[in-house]
């Protein structure tokens, strides 16, 4: 029995009352344009102070209105995070275009079946 | 045996102590509590230094350049190397460099051109490929993937499990079944690049580790030539078995380190923390807990490093190797355990690196042979061949 390898749950608007409500808990986040075209992947790890919240409502002071997004809560956020950037990699060919900036030190290679 | 350190293995041992200390100490409390990397300029500026202290590549042989240390020496180096939070299984994050894996030294001379020599250039890395979904203590019998001979090599069909870096790496040593009849006599180790067609890695596996992840491998029709048998054809299991039990002297020294540093910082808390009007060191309680820790330690690094030295002097150490693994992951489990009690609340959080050692610590128990198998190998030594 494996784990969900791609994150499919429904898209919600990027706004304070949404981000307000987000569990103060570890795991992994992505952020999509209006369209749904994934721009960011992102782990609430343990030096966020409110997990997923305080990480959400920096997205939105740092982006503004219009995105939107989804989260996971996952005590293995980390390797959750790698495992989600390399399936993005394998699915579009590339990294989200804010991850590509500044990608992690090292990236694996995922062809899943 | 006498294992107190001689004067230049304690010279050695503090530079190292040192190093934990002043250079990765500071540079991990700025990164997230499960990170196993570090920023790409801060690991060359410590690779640099470790060269400098003449230390990188130290479990390189001396003939392929290594620095020529001694496994006792390397025993207590790896000890030191393991205290601090990701310690248990990224050693001062990698930056003493690493030798790859010890099978590819017994490569022929076209196969070290094109991977020994790579890898200890840091160009190439690499991943070992044993454990199966149908098992991985009995590897003999749960080995199926299949090797089978066709157009001058041989053709890869099967699954692998729990493999580390297999999504990073350019080569591995995977163990595939070439004779169905034979046990383990039928078993056959390749290199395989992993830009072979036929060779995926088909997800990652989550586990206790947050830092860090194994993956699940995929060999459908796999073609590689003769080119890429390690050794010889049937005889793979040799290789693997002799990489087991090797590892697991170093694998238990990584345990006493962490067990080191768990111990040092409850004796800390508990001469500083108090309850009722009375410190923690004062509770029998506690200190029935601290003195179970020292005896847990002391117990894992005699056996470790008795293991070394019959290694180090050329004698059998399977059995030797078994006890050290065995103490220090059991051991080493329950000093921190023992450790997080002792911090109660302050034991639990990520603010500190208890609860990552405690996860990662499970994990030994497990990995590179589980407990139950290091005593059916102890076992059967005391009570004599005819249990095999």
């Amino acid at each position: 029995m494996s784990m969900r390898l791609r994150l499919d749950k429904p898209w919600k608007p990027l706004t304070a009352e949404e981000a307000e409500r987000l569990p103060g808990q570890l795991g992994i986040y992505q952020i999509a344009d209006a369209t749904g075209t994934v721009l960011y992947i992102g782990e609430a790890g343990a030096r966020s102070p409110f997990g997923l919240r305080s990480e959400l409502q920096s997205q939105l002071a740092e982006r503004g209105a219009g995105c939107q997004f989804r989260v996971e809560v996952n005590q293995q956020y980390r390797s959750r995070w790698f495992e989600l950037l390399m399936v993005h990699q394998h699915d579009h060919g590339a990294l989200p275009p804010d991850n590509a900036k500044n990608p992690p030190p090292v990236l694996g290679r995922l062809s899943p079946a | 045996m006498d294992f107190e350190p001689s004067e230049e293995q304690q010279m050695l041992i503090d530079q190292v102590r040192r190093f934990v200390r002043e250079e990765i100490i500071p540079l991990e409390a700025k990164l997230d509590p499960d990170a196993s990397e570090l920023e790409p300029a801060d690991h060359k500026r410590l690779v640099e230094k470790t060269k400098a202290m003449g230390l990188f590549g130290i479990d390189i042989p001396k003939e392929y350049g290594g620095p020529d240390i001694d496994i006792v020496t390397r025993v207590l180096l790896a000890i030191e190397m393991a205290q601090h939070r990701a310690g248990l299984y990224v050693p001062c994050y990698g930056t003493f460099g690493g030798a790859g894996l010890a099978q590819i030294f017994e490569a022929n001379d076209d196969q070290k051109e094109r991977y020994l020599y790579p890898t200890l250039r840091g160009e190439k890395k690499t991943f070992f490929g044993l454990t199966e979904p149908s098992g991985g203590s009995d590897p003999a019998r749960a080995i199926q993937t299949k090797a089978e001979r066709k157009d001058n090599g041989w053709v890869l069909n099967g699954a692998k499990i729990f493999i580390s870096n297999a999504d990073r790496a350019q080569y591995g040593i995977v163990f595939a079944r070439t004779d169905a009849s034979k046990g383990r006599a039928g078993i056959t180790c390749f290199i395989i690049d992993t830009d072979t067609p036929g060779f995926h890695v088909r997800r990652v596996v989550h586990t206790l580790r947050s830092s860090h992840y194994a993956t699940e491998l995929e060999f459908k029709d796999c073609w590689v030539s003769d080119h890429q048998v390690l050794g010889e054809v049937n005889k793979g299991f040799a290789v693997a078995n002799d990489r087991l039990t090797r590892q697991r002297i170093p694998y238990a020294a990584g345990c006493i380190g962490v067990a080191i540093a768990a111990h040092e910082m409850a004796i800390e808390w508990a001469k500083m923390r108090s309850t009722f009007g009375e410190k923690l060191a004062n509770r029998q309680a506690v200190q029935w807990m601290l003195v179970d820790n020292e005896i847990d330690i002391r117990t894992a690094k005699h056996f470790t490093l008795e293991a070394a030295e019959k290694a180090r002097r050329g004698l059998p150490f399977r059995v030797e190797a078994g006890i050290a693994k065995l103490t220090a992951s059991e051991g080493g489990g329950r000093v921190v355990d023992r450790s997080m009690q002792i911090h109660g609340g302050m034991g639990m959080t990520k603010d500190l690196p208890l609860e990552r050692w405690y996860r990662e610590m499970r994990i030994r128990r497990v990995g590179e042979g589980p407990s139950e198998v290091q005593r059916m190998v102890i076992a059967r030594e005391i009570l004599g061949s005819n249990l095999r």
